[in-house]
């Protein structure tokens, strides 16, 4: 089938505009990157449609790595859980691209964006396609560097690049948790190929399994962004906005969803791990929820919204439903890339600004983007009969089953959701413009994107039925369709557009008395729990002080330097002393000759004796 | 007769050799050294080395000495003056050659007591035929080489000694 | 009456390369050493064609003349050099050409 197809068309959509992009045209660049990702797609799509994917259809291309009886092969397989995230990846990633095209129109580098953009793509697929561990962790830190080089596209912005370093140094933290995993996997599988660990995982102890488990969590938390690892993805906004759109919502952060669900042979025999997940996933989803609420800038409320909905995904895989967590991951990537490209639509219309607080009344100057974004935001807060309402009601359903508690919370987190995206869109579109920018629709290369999610955010929930279509993947889990439980869920969405709607529409003032009622908390919660200040301290300040004093003074300049200076200056000072044996005179050298061949004599006549 | 003739010329060579270590000037020195050649000459003729005798004297003393001497003569060397300045040779020399004696002559008689007797006519392979039937067949590489040698010194010897050309 | 031991050669070879030493290493004059260097060749050749009798063979005195040959390039070469260096220096004395020195 030519798996390998889907992800070097990208590649090659790369190197041609790595390498020679910046003589073209930026048709050219833009046809050379679009068509790329749209040709991996068509594959993709025929790839699906014409293998019987109840079966893990694999594809080998070459021995990776040959020891002894440890091997890797490269190899790719395609079955329905690849299927999804194929089409999510690419289809989403062609929306994104074509929307780039408008966005990136008037910024410098447009040829390396698209060039970032199509190595981010192969990565991506790689990952995805991938039919072992290591194969996708080629494409898990691949993700990780494009990620680097795409937030810190404008590379002249130090606060670009410092959130670049930030999301590849946190994301490594992860990644180590990730290879420990393997690495125990390697000691007690033998094997790092999916079918053969995922095989054998039933006839392993529990111990080891949740081992396992918790480190390949640790892999997830940093690459999805959970706690205590999410502090990267706020700051990534710095990056262009449809970056934040493709990989800080819909794919690469889904990264560690996917794994975790392609996992799952793993994960249902450490039950343990498995609540740790649910755990996190619903800390993370409650807490990033808090500090949303009270955030200015449009796109770090959507970020942290984005933290938050993947700490949904991670509950509804830690409880169970693999299936609704991917279902949960498509719709999210749908809504949260189109909130996303949206939210870039405004900040392009107002030539850059990014501040909720000085937006207003845009819904009549930019129509066709207030109306994709609202299908977006009815979508992510769970309105019925939106694609959001599907998926979270079927994770909230399945967290209910599991542990109650985490329902409750769940819900308290749906309101918020609904309460700060709601916000974001009143204080954006609604009541009086409070700008000094001159409002201008976006040009239709960016809408058209902008359409199709948000028809896909609306109907999604109907066109792809996933949990059924993921049915025969992961062990069937039958969940009872408790009608009062999802009223109570989507009553807490409603509940909360009803209380953005008062505060900032209804009763504008209400929400900054509230502000003031609350200060401290207020306070708190508005620069983010200080998580980063706390960790810059606890973490950062020791380590660069100690790298500084410790490694550069004292090992590096001190030892290392000393000791290879130190050899310099011993055989100088060594040659400096043998340099006086040379007399210069000729008759004290013919002296040693003498004596030397007296010896040399008298040697070899006792060696021959 | 054998043993007079090489007591006779041994003992001139000693003192010549010795004439030539102890005389201040250079030229004297030169003369003693022919003398040395001379009755070494001598000697080979009754090891029967009859064209080693020769090139002995034709080579050695009527060319090489013949060189010294003009050089001597063009340097205008005069006696030496004593200014001794490299204690190493004064304080080890004498030991270490006294030394070298002692081996030479301890391995000497350690190696031949009762060695052959030589006399003349003992040994009738050096005549110029034989050294010539040797020099073209077994040492042709050597001889070549040597040539080589000979022309590379030709040319050493006119460069490092000509005049500047101004 | 008859003949010498061959011994005796030996040792006035030896005798000979002994003063040839000493003259090295005690004379100041340059031509004077290079003299007593011919003289420590002289011995060995001498050495060689006793030990070319002692063995009936011819060897000993292809290696004399070879040594001979030499000699004479060497002398050459040398004395050119001693020429050179008496140009530059002005001075016959090996004890005065020590820029060698340390």
């Amino acid at each position: 089938m030519q798996l390998w197809l889907i992800p070097i068309l990208p590649l090659l959509g790369f190197l041609i505009n790595g390498l020679f992009g910046r003589r073209f045209s930026k048709g050219l660049v833009s046809a050379v990157a679009i068509g790329s990702v749209a040709l991996s797609f068509a594959w993709a799509l025929r790839a699906i449609l014409s293998l019987d994917l109840d079966h893990a259809h694999v594809e080998h291309y070459f021995t990776w790595i040959q020891s002894g009886a440890f091997r890797v092969n490269c190899d790719f397989s395609v079955d329905r859980l690849t299927a999804v995230m194929l089409m999510v990846v690419t289809g989403v990633g062609l929306l994104i691209h074509v929307y780039s095209i408008g966005y990136m129109a008037h910024e410098g580098g447009y040829y390396r964006f698209f060039a970032y953009l199509n190595l981010f793509m192969f990565f991506m697929l790689t990952l995805v396609l991938a039919a072992n561990y290591l194969v996708l962790f080629v494409g898990w830190e691949g993700v990780g560097l494009c990620s680097y080089l795409l937030i810190g596209f404008y590379f002249d912005k130090k606060l670009a690049t410092d959130a670049g370093n930030k999301a590849f140094i946190v994301n490594r933290i992860g990644d180590f948790g990730f290879s420990l995993a393997m690495f125990y996997i390697v000691k007690n599988f033998g094997s790092l190929d999916f079918a053969t660990v995922f095989g054998s995982a039933a006839s392993k102890p529990e111990g080891m399994l949740t081992i396992i488990g918790l480190l390949l969590m640790v892999g997830a938390c940093g690459k999805s962004a959970q706690l205590p690892l999410y502090v990267w993805l706020p700051d990534a906004m710095a990056g262009p906005t449809p970056v934040s759109a493709l990989i800080h919502a819909a794919t690469m952060v889904t990264a560690g969803v996917y794994m975790t669900a392609r996992s799952f042979p793993i994960y249902i025999h450490a039950p343990a791990a498995m609540e740790t997940i649910a755990i996190i996933g619903i800390a993370t989803a409650f807490f990033a929820a808090t500090i949303g609420l009270a955030q200015n800038d449009i796109k770090k409320v959507f970020a942290y919204s984005t933290v938050s909905q993947l700490g949904y995904m991670f509950v509804g895989v830690g409880c169970g439903a693999f299936s609704a967590g991917i279902y949960h991951l498509m719709t999210h990537a749908f809504f949260k890339a189109l909130l996303f490209l949206g939210s870039g639509s405004v900040i392009h219309a107002l030539a850059g600004e990014q501040d909720l607080r000085n937006m207003g009344g845009l819904r009549r100057k930019i129509p066709w983007t207030f109306l994709t974004m609202m299908c977006a935001a009815v979508a992510i807060a769970g309105v019925p009969p939106f694609a959001g309402f599907f998926s979270k009601d079927a994770i909230l359903l399945a967290a209910h089953r599991q542990a109650p508690w985490i329902y409750w919370v769940g819900t308290i987190t749906a309101g918020m959701t609904a309460f700060y995206v709601f916000r974001a869109m009143f204080l954006a579109f609604f009541g009086k413009y409070r700008g000094d920018a001159h409002p201008h629709e976006s040009p239709p290369v960016m809408l058209v994107p902008l359409v199709v999610l948000a028809l896909l955010s609306i109907a999604g929930g109907f066109l792809f039925k996933i949990p059924a279509f993921l049915g025969t993947v992961f062990p069937s889990r039958s969940v009872d369709e408790d009608l009062t439980l999802m009223a109570i869920s989507t009553a807490a969405g409603f509940l909360g557009i009803f209380l953005a709607w008062l505060m900032y529409v209804a009763r504008p003032g209400m929400a900054d008395a509230l502000a003031g009622g609350v200060k401290g908390l207020y306070t708190l919660v508005y620069n983010k729990y200080y998580v980063d200040e706390v960790y810059d301290a606890a973490v950062v300040k020791p380590l660069v002080g100690g790298s500084r004093a410790v490694l550069w003074k004292g090992v590096d300049a001190g030892l290392i330097d000393g000791a290879v200076n130190g050899v310099g200056g011993r055989a100088q000072r060594i040659g400096g002393v043998l340099r006086l044996l040379q007399s210069g005179n000729i008759r004290s050298y013919a002296t040693w000759i003498v004596l030397g061949s007296v010896v040399a004599i008298v040697a070899l006549v006792e060696g021959a004796r | 007769m054998d043993v007079i003739l090489f007591l006779v010329f041994a003992i001139i060579a000693v003192v010549c050799a010795i004439n030539v270590v102890v005389q201040t000037h250079p030229i004297s020195s030169a003369i003693s050294l022919v003398g040395v050649m001379g009755s070494l000459a001598v000697l080979y003729l009754l090891l029967g080395a009859e064209f080693i005798a020769a090139a002995q004297v034709i080579v050695y003393a009527g060319a090489i000495m013949v060189l010294f001497v003009f050089v001597i003569m063009l340097l205008n060397a005069g006696a030496e003056v004593h200014k001794g300045r490299s204690l190493m040779a004064r304080f080890l020399g004498l030991p270490a050659l006294v030394m070298l004696l002692g081996l030479l002559a301890y391995f000497v008689q350690r190696l031949f007591p009762r060695g052959d007797m030589v006399h003349f006519g003992g040994f009738t392979g050096g005549s110029p035929k034989d050294i010539g039937m040797a020099l073209f067949t077994t040492y042709l590489l050597p001889f070549e080489a040597t040539s080589i040698l000979i022309l590379i010194a030709i040319v050493g010897a006119i460069v490092l000694a000509r005049k500047e050309m101004d | 009456m008859g003949a010498v031991p061959i011994s005796w050669f030996l040792t006035l070879s030896a005798v000979l390369f002994s003063l040839g030493v000493a003259g090295f290493l005690f004379r100041r004059g340059i031509i004077t050493v290079f003299m007593s260097i011919e003289l420590m060749l002289n011995a060995v050749n001498l050495s060689f064609v006793t030990f070319s009798y002692q063995l009936k063979k011819v060897d000993g005195h292809l290696l004399a003349f070879f040594v001979m040959v030499v000699a004479a390039a060497e002398a050459a070469v040398g004395l050119a050099i001693i020429l050179t260096v008496f140009k530059n220096r002005k001075t016959l004395n090996i004890d005065d050409v020590d820029s060698m020195k340390n």
